[in-house]
Parts: structure tokens; sequence; C-alpha cells
């Protein structure tokens, strides 16, 4: 059952200490960043936070993470450009950093929400990312095993949702969306429009609402299409 | 196209650019990683229909978008602003890779700090102590693409060979490596040991005393 909520601080309601919270987004494009300042706001804090960077700038994750609020990062690329929130706290040594191959970070969330149990790839065979972990030959090539990610929570973006949570997305704004909505025991959906039922098209669904708990409709600057451009 | 191309200076980044975009084959599917193999899209074909692929989600991806054209729900792996060509497709992230990791992806063009004389790259981690390590999507890419291509300057700054006997930096894969275009000479990876195919303002000698390894010269006659 999905509940339509009012305002992002309703949708991320009960995230409790410590939960491990995965965030959709690559950079900027994606990032649900009014749920995000929602549990800022809430003063959650020793989460766990599945992305796959370390935020941008100062504003959604990197707010998160300069806040103090996020313990441990499971990410492929944190260091960026704008990424001095995390690089500052980083070497202070206030944040856990378990860095991993951006499609191992992939298969790993998809892996959790499908319900498998781990999986051999080849992607960092050899490299120190592998380093601890199982080898096994397939088929004559060394592929490395890899565990599966699930996390209490998801917070993503999606373009329009209807009441049943059925999510379209738009360009590269769905990135890890549709993955992490399967991984987590609740997922929390930020949209820029929200739809009646029936208004979108069961053939155009990316995302069931099968794997939607709570979508919040957050209004956002147009579009560059819907300024006529 | 003809080989060996041999020139009397060496080539700056937009030749070497123009050189690696002349070796893809018409119709393939191609990811170009961040920093120079991005120029190489400057100089494909659109005549050959080559489909550039980005790992955050996308195919058919267009040249980089400017003014009135900037969407920040349409960008690439480097989180650049890019457009879409008729014919592009989108899709998450989980595909994204397995499109890559399960062979379907023809070319990788990436950047490298050191490559191996068998293939292995490095090109994630400097290994200095202090540097936030970051590596994205270049293991899966350099493993599961069917061919890494890898452009870089022979030489470091400080004049120290990047094409190694073997990888002194933290590996990004191993042997996943085929051609290596800088701005001195092109080099083959081959089951014989590393062969100069072209060469750019440098010759066969002097390459063979910049580089301590064994070179095969299929440059010529």
């Amino acid at each position: 059952m999905v509940d339509v909520v009012d305002t992002a601080v309703e949708a991320v309601a009960g995230i409790a200490d410590g939960a491990t919270v995965m965030i959709g987004g690559f950079g900027t494009a994606g990032q649900p960043v009014d749920l995000i300042e929602a549990v800022i706001a809430g003063g959650v804090r020793d989460l766990t936070v599945v992305n796959n960077n370390a935020g941008n700038g100062d504003r959604g994750l990197a707010a998160l993470i300069r806040e103090g609020r996020v313990r441990k990062i499971i990410c492929s690329f944190p260091r960026q450009h704008d990424s001095h929130c995390f690089d500052e706290e980083y070497r202070a040594g206030r944040i856990e950093l378990e860095l991993v191959a951006q499609g191992n970070l992939a298969e790993r969330i998809r892996a959790g929400g499908a319900g498998i149990g781990g999986f051999f790839t080849p992607t960092g065979v050899g490299t120190a990312l592998a380093e601890g972990k199982e080898v096994r030959r397939i088929d004559g090539r060394d592929h490395v095993l890899e565990h599966p990610i699930r996390a209490d929570v998801a917070l993503i973006s999606a373009f329009a949702a209807d009441p049943a949570g059925n999510l379209v997305f738009r360009k590269t704004a769905r990135n890890f969306g549709p993955v992490m909505a399967t991984a987590a025991v609740t997922t929390v959906v930020q949209v820029r429009e929200l739809r009646p039922l029936g208004g979108i098209d069961p053939e155009h669904v990316v995302t069931p609402g099968i794997y939607v708990d709570r979508v919040v409709c957050v209004p956002q600057p147009p579009l560059p299409e819907e300024e006529g451009r | 196209m003809n080989r060996p191309v041999i020139s009397d200076r060496p080539l700056g980044p937009d030749d070497l650019a123009a050189l690696v975009a002349r070796d893809i084959p018409p119709g393939s599917f191609v990811n170009l990683g961040i920093g120079q193999p991005t120029k190489v899209a400057n100089h494909l074909d659109p005549a050959d229909g080559i489909v550039l692929h980005t790992e955050n989600g996308m195919l058919g991806m267009g040249p980089e978008a400017h003014g009135d054209d900037v969407d920040p729900e349409l960008i690439n792996a480097g989180k650049v602003p890019v457009t879409e060509l008729a014919g592009a497709s989108y899709f998450h992230h989980a595909d994204s890779f397995a499109m890559m990791r399960g062979g379907h992806l023809d070319y990788c063009v990436l950047g490298a700090f050191q490559v191996s004389a068998t293939g292995d790259l490095a090109n994630w981690h400097t290994g200095a102590p202090d540097a936030i390590p970051a590596v994205g999507g270049a293991m899966d890419l350099a493993t599961g693409a069917r061919q890494t291509l890898v452009m870089m300057s022979l030489l470091t700054r400080d004049g120290a060979p990047k094409l190694v006997p073997s990888c002194t930096l933290p590996l990004t894969a191993v042997g996943c490596v085929t051609r290596v275009y800088t701005d001195r000479a092109v080099f083959d990876i081959t089951g014989d040991g590393v062969a100069v195919r072209d060469r750019f303002g440098t010759s066969y000698d002097e390459l063979r005393d910049l580089l301590s390894l064994p070179l095969l010269d299929r440059t010529g006659p």
C-alpha cells in the first residue's frame, strides 16, 4: 500500500539512528534533495549511506555529511571537484568509506532487491578492491564474490508517480533509483508530478508500485522543455 | 585505415583523438572515459553510426550541451551536461553495467597513469597516502568492454615512462588493455609483447631508450 503524503518531513518520518539509507542520484542528477533536507531537519544520526558519490556542493547529501549525520558511506566515487564536505569529514577521520566499483555497487543493490545471496563478477579481480574476497575461476576467467546490499530506507527521486506508486523517470536522473527502490524495507520517493490513477501508461512504468511505500510531490524549477525552449 | 602513421613531431590531444576515432569501426558501441578520451567524440563521423554509451544510463549520447540546451538531468559520466541523439535510450545503473560486463560494449577508451607490458591498467589511484580514493566505473569498463583502448602521454611530467614492465600503482584491471595511444607512439599489447604501431616525432630507437621494456617494431616494411 502506497502512502501519498503532503510533505517531505512526513515522507521521511520514522528513520532510526543507525539506519542504512540508500540515496539515489548520480552527482546531483536524480538526487532527492528535498527528502535529504527533511532527514537533516529530523535530527537522525549515525547513518550508513549508500550512494554513487559522497555529495556535491553544499546541499542534499553534502549537507547531510557536513552535519555529521553519516557514520559510513558506501560509494564508488567520493572525490570530485565539489566534494569538499565529504573531503573534510574524511580527512578528519569522522566518516568511514567503503569504496565499491560502480557496476559492483549497482549489482550488489540489485542483488539485494532480487533476493540473491551474492554473485561472482570479473570486475575488481586482481585489484585492491578484491582483497580478502573469495575468487573463483568460472569458464576460465577469475571472478570475485560480492555480497548484496540491503537498506532500511531508500530515498529516491522520480519524474512522476501515480497513487499506485508506479514511477517513471527522466533522462539520466533515473540512474540508481529503480534498483534502490527494490532493495530497501521502506522506499520513499519524491516526484515532480503526481498523476491520477491511470495517468501513467502501464507500458511506460519503470518502477512498479510494489517497490514503493511513500510518495511526496515536491514542485521543482521548470525543465528546459517546459520553458518552451 | 592505412598503417603505420608516422609523423615528424609528437601528436597533440586532438590529433591523437582523431586517430583513435579513425580506428573505431562503424556501428560500434563505445564508452569514452573522462578527460582526454572525451575528445574522441569530436572526431567520429555521424555517418558511421557509432553509438556512445555513458555509464550513468544512456546510449546515443550526443555532444556537450551549451546555453539553453543544458538540462541538469541529462549529464555524462563526468557530470557534464550533454545532449541526446535520435534513437537514444535511457536505463538504470544495473542495466548500464550489465551491458558492459556482459560483453555488449565493443570499445572503451580510458585515460591511464600506467599501463603494463601485459595490458594491466592503473588509472584510479595515484598511490599518494593522503589521496581520497575514487574508482567510479573504471574497473567495470576496463573489465567489461570487449576492447580497452588507452589514451595517455607516454611520459609523466617528471619524464618517467607510463608504459612499464609492471604497474607500480594500484591496478584497475589485469590484462585488459589492447592498444595504447600516446603523444609519441601507438602501441599494441600483443601475446608476443609490446608492438610499436605508429610513431610521432620519435624514432624506434628513441622509444626503446625511453622505455625499459622490449619492443617489437611493427611500423613498417
